[in-house]
């Protein structure tokens, strides 16, 4: 049961670390960016390559995950989503296009292979970072065994979350982005440049997935497609959590995660994700705004 | 606008004969000196890694035939054509060979989903596919050579060995939940209680889908002293990592695969799978002159040093040296003279001897068994005293005195009901 629960709690944090860009992105700004499990494989093919060209481990290549990852978004945000605003589902076939576009350009080195050139990196193949020494095998704790890499993962989501909650709820930059959330007419009467805060909160969320990215790349493979069931799966968190709603993405995938170990410890991974998805289409039927929510714009 | 009977049939009539007019210019017929053959492989999507260098294979035995003079006084033509990872473009790209093209021969197909995809083509035209990849089983048609293995060439040495000589009793099997996986578990378990050992479990994770954690958690506390493994893809990867990260390790509970091979070892960093076992046919550490011939060979044609060889890759390129035999046999290009000759041929591959097997049109093959080394390449730990012949019902009690796939086609009298 220890085990299951601990798996839980692994599987959780790693749903929420892609969640919580997507919490602040769809959420605060009503923007399903279908682009963001790109961000997730870009901040990945970022742990692979920081590897092959600068020597950087695992650890060094996080904060440069999030800069490269963030600098896309902010891309993005200004070029695309920015004029697409209130344009509901404008913006999700425009950014899925930019998820096709990432994935190919990933695979055909930027274009690069037409020519016959290829970076060393990218292309099809599957790519695999290694994650550092002291992060191998298990920590026993008495007679229980933690997963390093694992217990790694969970401590990080737990401060990137704590950061997050920080910046939105007690600087003045967050505040101007909950006060956007909740009315961005409003907002822009009052003097916040909505389009500034929109540009950063969607570059933010951006470098948070680049960051799960990392994470990810040091528990299963790195290939162009690899962003895809990770987007499903958070979308899944955040609609369950409630759009907009920090503690509801927090508390939904711990539930979520919860579910995926315990149901599987009894049962099979095969039915856990049927029950999954079964228990998300009954708290919608039950709560369509999601566990916890306020109304927003 | 109004659309009468007549319309219809005079646009019809048009469009269809505007098509039939472009095909006629577009095709390119082979001249005189030159015979062509056709081949789908994935070069683009998700499963390129691996089928390019297929291709590649098939390029490379073509070439060297080639310089070789060619097969009855021509030279082969490759139409190459882009499965990009999707059965339904392979379908159409096998349509385009047969139909437009018109070639008999085509060497294709990586997956299971591919090859059934493109199986009615070719039955309906009556022209031949060779198939490179070790698979399922379950099929017997007269329009495939295939020359991968059935799960009795992969397993009926494997299991026995597991549980003899490395005195293995538990076995958890664990796989992908597709076809392939569950069929190969099916010949796994007849086998495991033949000998005296016992399985405990028999798992499967989504195709695709790389959360191992809880799996991996139940193999550990599951007691098993060894682990069979018909997981395929990516997902591979993240198997063998979260096997080690949970403290596992192949000394005590080996990982024995039946897909695992140098590309997936050379992906996933060597030392996850150290340690590990796998069986195959064809192994690139296989130490004869004509194997590290043919390594340097390859290496040469796709200007990589450091490329390496598989099972799937070895199929793809003793296939063509294969259908260049029935041709030369039979003095004919014919799909239909191809098969009638290409029973009981057999090749000098790299990796040793192969037959065809007359009555089913599977490939006899010398199983193999491989420990995985630190330095990526698969040490061969135990090798079949000779070939083992292709039993593609062995999952349904077929037995090499009663075969269910003959020369006249499926006994289903015989399949279990």
């Amino acid at each position: 049961m220890f085990d299951a629960v601990f798996i839980g709690l692994s599987v959780g944090s790693i749903m929420l670390l892609v969640a919580l860009g997507l919490a602040i992105t769809y959420g605060a700004m009503g923007v399903i960016n279908m682009a963001h499990g790109e961000m997730v494989m870009l901040g990945a093919y970022t742990a692979v390559m920081a590897k092959i060209w600068l020597g950087l481990g695992l650890l060094a290549s996080i904060p440069l995950a999030f800069i490269v990852s963030a600098g896309a978004g902010l891309l993005i945000e200004r070029v695309i989503v920015a004029r697409l605003y209130g344009r509901l589902l404008d913006t999700l076939l425009a950014t899925w296009g930019v998820a096709i576009l990432l994935q190919q350009a990933i695979r055909l080195s930027f274009g690069l292979a037409f020519f016959g050139i290829t970076i060393q990196g990218l292309g099809t193949d599957l790519r695999t970072v290694q994650t550092p020494e002291f992060l191998h095998g298990v920590i026993a704790v008495g007679s229980y065994e933690f997963n390093a890499y694992r217990t790694f993962v969970i401590a990080f989501t737990v401060i990137v979350t704590v950061v997050t909650w920080w910046i939105m709820y007690k600087t003045s930059l967050g505040m101007r982005v909950r006060a956007i959330m909740r009315n961005p007419d409003m907002a822009s009467a009052c003097g916040i440049d909505v389009a500034r805060v929109n540009a950063l909160t969607f570059a933010y969320g951006s470098g948070l997935a680049g960051i799960a990215g990392v994470m990810i790349a040091g528990l299963e493979s790195v290939f162009p497609d690899m962003g895809t069931p990770k987007v499903v799966e958070a979308f899944l968190v955040v609609v369950t959590g409630g759009v907009g709603s920090l503690g509801g993405t927090v508390l939904a995938a711990g539930i979520l995660g919860q579910i995926t170990g315990i149901a599987s410890a009894l049962t099979n991974d095969i039915l856990a994700r049927a029950i999954v998805f079964g228990i998300v289409i009954l708290i919608i039927i039950w709560k369509p705004k999601g566990l916890f929510s306020y109304r927003g714009r | 606008m109004q659309m009468n009977r007549r319309k219809f049939i005079v646009g019809s009539t048009v469009a269809v004969g505007g098509i039939a007019a472009t095909a006629l210019i577009t095709k390119r017929t082979a001249t005189k000196d030159t015979v062509q053959v056709g081949s789908i492989f994935s070069l683009t999507g998700g499963l390129s890694i691996t089928e390019k260098t297929m291709a590649d294979a098939t390029r490379m035995a073509i070439a060297e035939i080639n310089a070789k003079g060619g097969v009855l006084g021509k030279q082969i033509e490759l139409i190459l054509e882009d499965g990009a990872s999707d059965p339904k473009t392979y379908n159409e790209k096998a349509s385009k060979l047969v139909l437009q093209d018109k070639v008999q021969s085509v060497f294709a197909c990586y997956t299971s989903a591919s090859r059934k995809a493109v199986l009615p083509v070719f039955e309906r035209r009556g022209s031949l596919l060779f198939y490179p990849t070790f698979y399922e089983g379950y099929e017997c048609s007269k329009n495939v050579i295939y020359t991968g293995a059935v799960p009795n060439q992969q397993l009926s040495n494997y299991i026995p060995w597991l549980v003899k000589k490395q005195g293995k009793k538990k076995f958890f099997i664990v796989g992908s939940n597709y076809l392939f996986p569950r069929e190969m578990a099916k010949v796994s378990k007849s086998l495991i209680e033949q000998n005296g050992a016992q399985w405990i479990a028999d798992e499967y994770l989504e195709l695709g889908y790389s959360q191992w954690a809880s799996m991996v958690s139940k193999i550990k506390n599951s007691g098993c002293d060894a682990v069979i493994s018909n997981v395929v893809g990516d997902s591979l990867i993240a198997f063998y990592k979260e096997f080690r990260n949970q403290g596992l390790t192949h000394d005590k509970v080996p990982i024995c695969s039946t897909v695992t091979s140098e590309v997936e070892v050379a992906a996933m960093g060597p030392e996850y799978a150290a340690g590990s076992f796998t069986s195959f046919p064809y192994f690139q550490s296989i130490d004869t002159p004509r194997n590290r011939d043919f390594v340097q060979r390859y290496r040469a044609f796709v200007k990589d040093p450091q490329a390496v060889t598989h099972d799937p890759l070895h199929s793809s390129y003793f296939q063509v040296y294969l259908w260049k035999a029935a041709v030369e046999k039979a003095r004919d290009f014919s799909a239909d003279a191809i098969r009638a000759a290409i029973g009981g041929l057999s090749y000098d591959a790299p990796g040793g001897t192969v037959t065809i097997n007359a009555e089913n049109l599977h490939t006899a093959h010398t199983p193999r068994i491989a420990q995985w080394q630190a330095d990526g390449s698969g040490k061969i730990v135990n090798q079949f005293p000779g070939p083992v012949q292709p039993l593609p019902y062995s999952a349904y009690g077929e037995t090499e005195g009663n075969l269910y796939c003959t020369v006249s086609g499926l006994d289903t009298a015989k399949l279990p009901k």
